[in-house]
């Protein structure tokens, strides 16, 4: 099986985030850079399906140079190889753009993405990248399955859970507990070093979207916080149906 | 001015509420507004009426079951072709995120994803969103002519505005779901037990809670609140409570009208998932918990005993 999976670089979780001098992006001083984590489901999913069935897992970053450090970890965990397209500040069409022309020479059998890129929260670049291929898609995927050329998954929906089918060539989404990923080991880290990364720059395309600005959340909260007598109890009952009118 | 078309989803004998946050936002950009529900019926359809949906399109087609993305699509793509429409909205729930990107490649539009306000500065449109775990908002502009947005549910409010009826055309689909290379095969509805993504109020309970068995605690309350519950990710990494439940980053995203924390330390990735919620209630022995920091309200103490003594309150109250 031939297996693509999508993997972006983004700021750890935890991270503060202040907004740089552009006002419109965040200051990247000190913040610490990984692997989408939902992208570490989505790859996880791929080396096992390589696994199983055998073939070949190519990881695709879209970014800066930077970008490479994860490209690595995706070496380190499995990936056969592994492909840069260098472009600075893209918009979510212009990184599907390049993502499903690079898929387009390649015959995927399936492409893994993660659901959403932790930074910009879209989760929109695997849909996009489905479209532009022509594709099926399946997106926010806990559970998969694949029988020849025909693919069973489940995700979550509003009020329950959806099982849908589909056939290859597909791409699939992946959400938490898909799988657990593995933690690649030192060995691997240290061949991952040595193995090639295949880099191009992006092609071009006009950005659909940009961004004017960045703020911080403005929202005033009333900041009412009693301890935990009757009377303390009472009074947030009471605020909560006077002066917040929410029961 | 703008030509709308708001992509409306079935529930029941009504339409999802989201469907008329959707028709009441599109009405605040222009009068020019339609609605699309595929699969759906008449009856279901006139509800908006309520809402002030004076124009929409019904398409035969296979109904919750069978849905599919691709086939849905493209019925929207003719009918965008057709009619002309500029501007696509849905709702940033599973079914609009997964479809409005597609629509949004075949219109050639730029689309912003999960947006929570619509700005207007004299006549010129941007969107904004957050991002970063809702740690920071993004304004946007769309470049392209033809623009496609995901409302995030439960942001927008729904304002009865009601007209005499909505006049429905018939479009044809021109497609089924035998044709489909993906489709839902069957849905398994959490019957009797309102979702977090849904409910006007959500119950979370965190890792002070201890175990499965204190979780009626939570039930409870939620119960005389009439809301979900909901469970940080400490609990449901525990087992005690399924995913569906959990709130956060890796789980969902909501924002009712009232969230309550119950033993939740409010560890960013939690807050990530409640924090655009309108009023946040937080219990918690720790009055440094983080949590606290985004509260509207909060009672700092055991939640052993604060809990049955909230609950015996509100009932009261409610009578
Ligand atoms: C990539 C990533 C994704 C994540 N995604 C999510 C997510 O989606 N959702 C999520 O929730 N977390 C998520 N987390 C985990 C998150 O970082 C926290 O670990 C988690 O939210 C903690 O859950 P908690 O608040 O229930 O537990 P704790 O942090 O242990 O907090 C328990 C709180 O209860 C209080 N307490 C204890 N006993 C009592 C008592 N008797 N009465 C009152 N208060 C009491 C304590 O003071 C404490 O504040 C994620 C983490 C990572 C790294
Ligand atoms: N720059 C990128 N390069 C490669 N894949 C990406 C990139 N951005 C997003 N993706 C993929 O698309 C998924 C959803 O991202 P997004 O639409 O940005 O929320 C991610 O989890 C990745 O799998």
């Amino acid at each position: 099986m031939n297996i693509l999976v999508c993997v972006s670089r983004v700021p750890d979780t935890a991270t503060k985030v202040f907004v740089g001098a552009d006002g419109k992006s965040i200051d990247p001083k000190g913040v610490k850079f990984i692997l989408n984590p939902y992208d570490e489901f989505a790859l996880e999913e791929g080396l096992r399906l390589k696994e199983k069935n055998g073939g070949n897992v190519t990881a695709i970053t879209i970014g800066s140079p930077e970008a490479t450090e994860i490209l690595r970890t995706a070496l380190a965990m499995g990936a056969d190889d592994a492909v840069l397209i260098k472009g600075d500040n893209l918009d979510s069409y212009q990184v599907a753009y390049n993502i499903s022309e690079h898929a387009k020479a390649k015959n995927y059998d399936i492409i893994f993405a993660g659901k959403q890129s932790v930074d910009f929260d879209s989760g929109q670049v695997p849909s996009l990248v489905a479209a532009m291929l022509d594709i099926p898609s399946i997106s926010v995927v806990s559970k998969l399955e694949i029988n020849g050329a025909t693919l069973l998954a489940e995700r979550d929906i509003e009020g329950g859970k959806e099982v849908l089918e589909a056939s290859l060539p597909c791409l699939v989404s992946a959400q938490k507990g898909l799988n657990e990923p593995r933690y690649p080991k030192l060995p691997d880290i240290m061949k991952a070093k040595k193995k090639p990364i295949e880099e191009l720059d992006a092609k071009p395309a006009d950005a659909k979207v940009s961004v004017i600005s960045m703020e911080l959340p403005s929202k005033e909260r009333v900041g009412k916080i009693l301890g935990d007598s009757d009377a303390d109890i009472s009074e947030i009952v009471r605020s909560l149906h006077e002066e917040a009118k929410v029961i | 001015m703008s030509k709308i078309l708001v992509y409306l989803e079935p529930n029941n004998n009504s339409l999802k509420r989201v469907s008329y946050e959707l028709i009441t936002a599109a009405h605040k950009i222009s009068e020019n507004v339609f609605g699309v529900l595929i699969g759906g019926n008449e009856s279901q359809l006139q509800t908006a009426a309520e809402f002030g949906l004076k124009n929409a399109f019904a398409v035969n087609f296979d109904g919750d079951k069978n849905y599919s993305s691709t086939q849905h699509a493209e019925i929207i793509n003719r009918l965008i072709k057709s009619e002309g429409f500029d501007t696509v909205l849905f709702s940033a729930n599973a079914t609009g995120l997964e479809l409005a990107p597609r629509v949004a490649v075949k219109i050639d539009a730029g689309y912003v994803a999960d947006c929570v306000a619509i700005n207007n500065e004299g006549g010129k449109y941007s969107y904004s969103k957050p991002v970063y775990a809702g740690k920071a908002v993004v304004k946007t502009l769309i470049n392209t002519e033809n623009v496609v947005l995901s409302l995030r549910p439960n942001v927008f409010t729904a304002v009865k505005n009601p007209v005499s009826t909505v006049s429905v055309t018939n479009f044809d689909a021109g497609t089924s779901s035998a044709e489909a290379k993906v489709k839902v095969t069957s849905i398994a509805r959490n019957e009797g037990k309102l979702d977090v993504l849904e409910a006007d109020i959500v119950v979370s309970g965190g890792r002070a809670v201890k175990g499965p068995e204190n979780y009626n605690l939570i039930e409870n309350l939620a119960q005389a609140l009439g809301g979900a519950v909901g469970a940080s990710r400490a609990v449901v990494d525990a087992g005690w409570r399924p995913h569906a439940e959990q709130v956060g980053q890796t789980g969902k995203t909501v924002s009712p009208t009232l969230y309550v924390a119950c033993g939740i330390s409010g560890a960013v990735q939690h807050l990530a998932g409640m924090s655009s919620s309108k009023v946040i209630l937080a219990i918690n022995k720790d009055k440094e918990a983080p949590i606290f920091k985004v509260a509207d309200y909060g009672l700092v103490g055991d939640i052993f005993e604060i809990l049955p003594k909230l609950t015996e309150k509100i009932k009261q109250m409610k009578g």
